[in-house]
């Protein structure tokens, strides 16, 4: 019988036919999935695009986007999406940070159950965490009581309904997207490295500083850029723990399809909210190994 | 607590001195849990408002999930959506991971980097992209139209997962066993598949995960009988807030929790 894969005395061209045939296979298993992309993605984003740049006369316009220079309403959203973007990513510094820290220093086994703590909010629905966010912070909630009873303050605080609910509800959902990255390039830090810098006469704080922290950097910056970029087009936490005094693009664009049904304003928005994201995903990309942060290629 | 005075690391940092690292960690993650777990004690109260901890405790809120029509159907509706997800971007994505893998063509990359932009492009602008979309072509408030938005959604994950997985498998095995004769399929799905069957499992759970979770598409593109379970739940955290809604929060608490240590025991066996 004949081998069916390499026929003896096959000469190079079939050869290269063969090869040529294969690759074809492969993208055609590929095909599906790129297709499902085009359809769900890009057509639609390219319409809204369209859309965009569509005026209410039917004709090519730049309205949409003259009205966001325009009116002080649009500027006061972007000023809120950028500030409760910049304020939940450096919350989630702050506390990813030592989180992150701890879970690195562990023996793996030990860090793989305390990781649970992140993973489990991580894969439970954050409808549910905002939620839970909701009663938690009323004024008759947990943590006002708590607050009370151990003397942090006298009467009820309004936490909820506000920024301030807003930001404890995003950062407990962005969390997780700093602490993996974080604590997978904590985990590449060599040991030997803080042993030299011991061994040269350093702290265990100036090694911490001058020779840990550095490392660690390029997680935190790609989780930090991760939270970031989330935040910007974030909808459900706001909608629900902003009670509707701290809107977001999101928030905007869903608010001018439901009440105006402007199709070309809101995709005009949703645009801008695009094109900022890929500005600074394409930075990201330009000066951190981006990719080698988020899958781990090398 | 001789603990304490004992050295932490090969340095001279002894675990008195880290003390404060470890309350603080653990502080961290109790504010994390404790929001997840929350909703479970919450559901068992009597009363009308939200009490923690409950007066008295009752399954009052269970019956008012179980005797709705209108959440049961969601419920039901949710699963659905998740299965069918689940089942479409599970191959779609593990057979687009493994021929981009495979094939080493220079395009290979710039195609995967295409294949994950749903993971870039915001979630709100897919939503209103496929509301669009879908009400030119009868998609809006049918199963179909949101089991394709949350495919895409899930394929990137699903990628994910299968190209770590084959990453650190030996694919030299695939070519002995075409070598000796078997086509590629045969290859695959005899020498392959079985080697990374807990990642296709553990993808498979993630997207439907990723679908029965989603809110924002399912706010648009879901309605009428077709809505789902998060779509009812946004609403009625918007307007009101009904105690029915830390019951349903306990049942989908324990879906995720159920699936994440079964991704955590299918994890451990792998190795």
């Amino acid at each position: 019988m004949q081998n069916p894969v390499e026929p003896a005395g096959m000469n190079e061209h079939a050869l290269q036919r063969q090869e040529a045939r294969e690759q074809w296979t492969l993208l055609g298993l590929a095909a599906p999935a790129v297709l499902a992309i085009v359809a769900i993605i890009v057509i639609p984003v390219g319409w809204l695009f369209y859309l965009s740049f569509v005026g209410s006369d039917g004709q090519f316009s730049l309205e949409h986007y003259a009205k966001m220079i325009k009116y002080k309403s649009y500027l006061r959203v972007f000023l809120i999406t950028f500030e409760v973007s910049i304020l939940t990513t450096l919350i989630c510094i702050l506390i990813g940070y030592p989180l992150a820290y701890f879970l690195a220093l562990l023996p793996t086994r030990w860090a793989g159950i305390f990781m649970l703590a992140v993973l489990l909010p991580f894969w439970t629905s954050l409808l549910v965490r905002t939620y839970a966010w909701l009663v938690l912070l009323q004024k008759k909630g947990m943590l006002n009581d708590f607050a009370i009873y151990i003397g942090l303050w006298e009467t009820p605080v309004k936490l909820v309904h506000n920024m301030t609910g807003t930001l404890i509800g995003m950062a407990h959902i962005m969390l997780p997207f700093l602490v993996l990255p974080l604590y997978g390039s904590m985990r590449k830090i060599e040991r030997d490295m803080m042993h030299a810098a011991a061994n040269l006469g350093a702290s265990p704080v100036q090694a911490f500083w001058k020779v840990y922290f550095p490392l660690s950097l390029s997680g935190m910056v790609a989780g930090s850029l991760i939270v970031f970029v989330l935040c910007l087009g974030f909808y459900v936490t706001p909608a629900v723990l902003g009670g509707g005094r701290v809107v977001m693009v999101a928030t905007q664009i869903t608010a001018i399809l439901e009440n105006q049904f402007d199709w070309g304003a809101a995709s005009a928005l949703g645009v801008v909210l695009l094109i900022a994201t890929l500005i600074i995903l394409y930075l990201a990309a330009r000066f951190l190994k981006f990719d080698a942060a988020l899958f781990g290629k090398s | 607590m001789g603990w304490l005075q004992r050295s932490a690391s090969d340095t001279q940092v002894t675990h008195r001195d880290r003390l404060w690292l470890y309350v603080v960690a653990a502080i961290i993650m109790l504010l994390l849990v404790i929001p997840t777990f929350i909703v479970i004690p919450m559901s068992f109260s009597d009363s009308q408002y939200l009490e923690f901890p409950p007066n008295h405790w009752s399954v009052r809120w269970y019956d008012e999930y179980f005797g709705s029509s209108k959440w049961m159907r969601a419920t039901v509706t949710s699963f659905q959506i998740g299965v069918l997800t689940m089942l479409v971007a599970t191959p779609l994505g593990t057979a687009a991971a493994y021929a981009l893998f495979v094939s080493g063509h220079r395009a290979a990359r710039a195609v995967f980097m295409f294949l994950i932009t749903p993971m870039i492009v915001p979630v709100i602008l897919i939503a209103i992209g496929a509301f669009y979309a879908f009400g030119r072509v009868g998609l809006n408030n049918t199963i179909t139209g949101l089991v394709l938005a949350h495919t895409v959604l899930a394929a990137p994950l699903v990628m994910i997962v299968i190209t770590a997985a084959l990453r650190s498998y030996d694919l030299n095995q695939e070519l002995v066993a075409r070598s000796l004769g078997a086509s590629r399929f045969k290859a695959f799905f005899l020498i392959t598949l079985p080697q990374i069957k807990f990642s296709v499992v553990t993808a498979a759970l993630l997207s439907f995960l990723t679908s029965f979770d989603e809110v924002i598409i399912a706010i648009f593109v879901s309605g009428g009988v077709n809505a789902t379970l998060t779509k009812h739940m946004f609403a009625a955290l918007r307007d009101y807030i009904d105690p029915t809604i830390a019951a349903i929060s306990t049942i989908m608490v324990l879906v995720s929790s159920v699936l994440l240590l079964a991704t955590q025991f299918i994890g451990n066996r792998q190795k």
